[in-house]
């Protein structure tokens, strides 16, 4: 494997809770606790958990929009918590993030083209260069710019404004995308449209994605590579083909149950997991999941089973693993 | 691009796009109680301008022989107040401290009020409970309790009515125009701009005051008619426009005697104070219907 575009290491961030009278730290949130990976150039890698899980958290820490507690996130061999605010400046042009909220995302007081061009005149460009990028950019992700560059934002409909968000970030020619839930609040079949579009521009200009989604079949359909995540916490990865032909942990084997598959023959019969994930305030001792796991074990409530490897490639967080592949199923 | 067009789901409304505040103007204009306010305010404003020139007697010049004259009578269409003055040419100079001492803490506040509001809002931390719990003390006493305890203090005099009643509405104004900012920092266009590397300045001059300055103007000019009863009020209580200058407070006060007398001529100011503070706020309220775009 060729040296990683995005490397990174044991990431952690725990929000404070305050509350009472004189306001204390009563608790900590763990959002996001300890999580590694890597991402090789030109790949796609999808992030899959549920609503809650530190996905989006995970997707700020990366981008430097919040600070973690500890951990290394490493550009292009760069640490990126230890670039100057003028480095951090230059470094923001090769990695941006495409938002989850098409309707938040965009400044309602600023014309699509506007929007998109800003980035550029943080940079320097001058405006007449700008706003001619912006224009030939919104062409390219679908959208007229003579008929939409000079609209507000709520004259749009959702998918068209997630084609803004798309231009905004690709406008300063990043290396590194990082999409967090990039269609979830878009209907069934502009999903598909602004999927596509997705892929065109990464094969067009030789991107690398971190996906995060709660849909397997999006995450599915474009990454190479998944990584699974349960309350701040990764518990699988391994290639989109392994995990969904063979998924080892019974929390990736329960997302797979549940996720209504298009192929009669990939349906499972494993019910899908009931409840709740468990309050990160307090998650549960050991491994995260064991509240809700079926082969839950004495040891599953100390210590928190690491990653172990089960094939190429492929990893998972359970004691099931341990010393031979248990047959499940 | 025939791909392009293809892929664009809704189709676009055929009017010609407009400015933000062009579409406000616009709207405004089709809104009928706006424009009977707005032109009553105009009215009144040029009046209060003009009022050298309009006023038929010097404001001050009275004559014992003709105190109290009727409304309507020979000479003094108004009639004349317990001094004998003129009332018309009293209530034009009047309007003119008035709306000083009305617009003056409401445009201070704006200002001063917007400043600390989105500092408190977007630095946050103990900025924010510095610069909030400070408000909060002046939120602890009613308006007009502050109002008079700062002009009482201060003495009487426009400027010192200018200066308290600026205190009081400052907090009233920091209070909106922090949380206003508050809420759309935490929107995630503010988060796109910071991912893009925009430095504090350029994120608050382009993204945060466009956003938040449209709610702090209308809740600034919810507050100009209760500002202009406050200081009437003050003058009325011998905290504000010292006589012999005209002011309608201070008018309210002087005729109120005279009420059993000639009961029009002190209700004539009453009648200035409650006109012009009601247009005020049917002009503030078709500002925030007309401002109230989505999106």
């Amino acid at each position: 494997m060729s040296t990683p575009l995005l490397e990174v290491l044991g990431l952690r961030k725990h929000f404070p809770l305050r509350g009472g009278v004189l306001p204390r730290t009563r608790a900590w949130v763990r959002a996001v606790d300890g999580v590694s990976f890597d991402v090789a150039p030109g790949e796609t890698l999808g992030i899959v958990g549920e609503s809650g899980c530190g996905k989006s958290t995970l997707a700020r820490l990366i981008l430097r929009l919040i600070e973690p507690d500890a951990g290394v996130v490493r550009f292009d061999g760069e640490d990126v918590r230890a670039a100057s605010p003028s480095r951090m400046k230059r470094l923001r042009r090769d990695m941006q993030l495409v938002f989850q909220d098409p309707y938040a995302s965009l400044n309602p007081r600023l014309t699509i083209e506007a929007t998109v061009a800003f980035s550029l005149l943080v940079h320097g460009t001058p405006r007449a260069e700008a706003a001619e990028r912006a224009r030939a950019l919104l062409g390219r992700v679908g959208l007229d710019p003579r008929l939409h560059g000079q609209r507000y934002a709520h004259e749009l409909s959702g998918g068209q404004r997630q084609r803004v968000n798309i231009a905004r970030a690709l406008v300063l020619d990043p290396r590194l995308l990082v999409l967090d839930e990039p269609v979830s609040a878009l209907d069934k079949s502009v999903q598909a449209q602004v999927l596509n579009l997705l892929q065109d521009l990464k094969a067009e200009r030789a991107l690398t994605y971190v996906l995060i989604s709660h849909d397997l079949n999006v995450i599915e359909y474009v990454s190479d590579r998944v990584l699974v995540m349960y309350l701040g916490e990764v518990v699988e990865t391994g290639t989109a083909e392994a995990l969904s032909q063979s998924p080892k942990h019974p929390y990736t084997q329960a997302l797979f149950a549940s996720a209504p598959s298009m192929d009669p023959d990939r349906r499972m019969d494993r019910l899908p997991i009931s409840g709740d994930p468990p309050n990160p305030i307090d998650p549960p001792s050991g491994c995260r999941f064991r509240t809700r796991c079926p082969f839950a074990m004495p040891r599953c409530a100390e210590v928190t089973p690491p990653l172990m490897p089960v094939g190429t490639a492929h990893a998972v967080a359970c004691y099931l693993y341990e010393v031979e592949p248990a047959r499940l199923a | 691009m025939a791909v392009a067009t293809a892929l664009v789901e809704a189709p676009v409304l055929a009017t010609a796009p407009m400015s933000y505040w062009r579409t406000v103007a616009w709207r405004l204009g089709r809104d009928r109680t706006t424009l009977v306010a707005g032109s009553v305010l105009t009215l009144i404003v040029l009046s209060a301008v003009l009022a050298p020139w309009l006023a038929p007697y010097h404001p001050s010049a009275g004559s014992i022989r003709l105190r109290l004259a009727p409304v309507g009578g020979p000479g003094h269409i108004l009639g004349t107040d317990e001094q004998g003055r003129d009332m018309l040419s009293r209530l034009l100079w009047g309007g003119r401290m008035t709306l000083v001492a009305g617009l003056t803490p409401v445009l201070v506040a704006f200002v001063l009020g917007s400043g600390l509001g989105v500092l408190a809002g977007y630095v946050g931390g103990v900025t924010n409970t510095l610069i909030m719990r400070t408000m909060d003390i002046f939120y602890a006493f009613p308006a007009v309790l502050l109002a008079i305890a700062i002009s009482g203090a201060l003495g009487p005099g426009l400027a010192n009515t200018l200066i308290s009643l600026s205190i009081v509405f400052v907090p009233r104004v920091v209070r909106v125009a922090e949380s206003a900012t508050v809420q759309v920092t935490g929107l995630e266009y503010i988060a796109a701009a910071r991912a893009s590397g925009a430095g504090v300045r350029a994120i608050i001059r382009h993204h945060l005051l466009a956003n938040v300055l449209g709610p702090i103007l209308v809740f600034s000019s919810t507050q100009v008619s209760l500002s202009i009863i406050l200081a009437a009020g003050l003058s009325f209580l011998g905290l504000g426009v010292t006589p012999p200058a005209a002011e309608w407070g201070l008018m309210l006060n002087t005729l109120r005697q005279s009420i059993y007398v000639n009961a029009l001529v002190p209700a004539l100011p009453g009648l200035a104070i409650f006109v012009t503070s009601m247009a005020f706020n049917l002009l503030s309220d078709g500002l925030r219907d007309a401002m109230e775009i989505r999106g």
